[in-house]
């Protein structure tokens, strides 16, 4: 009897997926967690990036193909409609804030929304990606879950997406405090601002870490550049595919 | 808890309608953001069942990108010969939009507060 004759059966039972998926992703966690004691290492290792390889290794080692996990892991997918909704919550906590800088945060909203959406499409236009690419490289400022949304309703890839979104966290929060010691921005709601609206959730829990005020500027520059992408990112895109 | 998750599943639904029926750009499960929201904005706070609810989902929200993130497995052959490309892209367009954004803002929060302390100085002589 070899491990395949035990394995192929196992893999037919739906929930494997679901608590696989759980696993690898306490598992990441426990790491991630584990790895606060180097703030600058830490988004590195990020629980979702972690589950992903992990996810990715063992379904190619066992050869299971991704259709049978996906139908599995289904349950899990599907709250991401429900928790894009939820995210109205720590938007509306954090909107309280925005009174006494009301106009710079919008200026710098648009700036930083429009620029995260633009840099995206001309840097990968001048590199030649193709336009499935750019339409799921174009929402990769935002907050995962709207991105995903947005990347789905525009024609791009979901799964491309999400794993720009992540990445794209991944990389603002680990470049931010040596970017910022370089251009000499020292004010601390600058700082959290464009860690959110770069890096979303992932920049933000960075931010968090650096302090207080950092962390709070951020959640609420990620929520407002959610709303804000989602309402003009079809408008660029199809001005965008217009003119090239 | 059962009340919060109906209230969420209600703003889904009714964002989904509106983004479907409407035919918005706008994606139903961020419309039925915009419209709890509004809600809140309009009722000035939430109900806690429904703040209760969303902030147990949200503390996971994390883990419901896997089954997504593990799509990438089929991209392996696509992405291939645009793979740098991709990476270049990503990087640059994130290290000039955190700049800019950061770099503006400081300016602008500096600019008022300039402005603030000239105005304070005027009414203390």
């Amino acid at each position: 009897m070899t491990w395949q004759t035990v394995w192929q059966p196992l893999t037919q039972i739906p929930i494997i997926w679901l608590l696989l998926t759980l696993g690898a992703y306490v598992i990441s966690e426990g790491i991630y967690l584990a790895a606060g004691r180097f703030p600058k290492l830490q988004p590195v290792l990020h629980p979702v990036l972690l589950s992903v390889i992990m996810l990715i290794t063992l379904l190619h080692y066992t050869q299971v193909s991704y259709g049978t996990y996906f139908a599995g892991a289904m349950p899990i997918h599907l709250l991401l409609g429900p928790a894009t909704v939820a995210l109205a919550i720590p938007l509306y906590a954090n909107l309280q804030r925005v009174r006494e800088y009301l106009a710079p945060l919008l200026i710098a909203l648009l700036v930083g929304s429009l620029l995260g959406i633009l840099s995206g499409l001309l840097i990968g236009h001048a590199l030649g990606l193709s336009p499935t690419s750019l339409i799921s490289i174009a929402p990769k400022s935002v907050t995962t879950p709207i991105a995903m949304a947005l990347a789905q309703h525009a024609g791009g890839n979901v799964s491309l997406a999400a794993g720009f979104v992540i990445l794209t966290g991944i990389c603002g929060a680990v470049l931010a405090v040596p970017l910022f010691q370089l251009l000499r921005v020292d004010n601390e709601i600058a700082q959290g601002f464009a860690m959110g609206i770069a890096a979303h959730g992932v920049g933000t829990s960075r931010a968090l870490q650096m302090s207080e005020t950092t962390g709070a500027f951020a959640g609420l520059a990620m929520g407002l550049n959610g709303v804000l992408t989602s309402l003009i990112l079809s408008l660029v895109l199809s001005g965008w595919f217009y003119f090239f | 808890m059962l009340y919060g998750v109906t209230i969420i599943f209600a703003a889904l639904f009714a964002g989904e309608a509106l983004s479907r029926l409407a035919h918005l750009p706008v994606p139903g499960s961020v419309m039925g953001m915009l419209l709890l929201l509004l809600l809140a904005l309009w009722r000035q706070g939430f109900d806690a069942r429904v703040t209760h609810f969303a902030t147990h989902l949200l503390r996971y929200l994390a883990l419901l990108f896997i089954p997504a993130g593990v799509g990438l497995m089929t991209l392996s052959d696509k992405i291939g010969s645009q793979g740098l490309a991709l990476i270049l892209t990503m990087v640059f367009s994130t290290l000039i939009t955190m700049a800019v954004t950061a770099w503006v803002l400081q300016f602008l929060l500096k600019r008022q507060a300039a402005k603030n302390q000239a105005r304070s100085q005027e009414v203390q002589p």
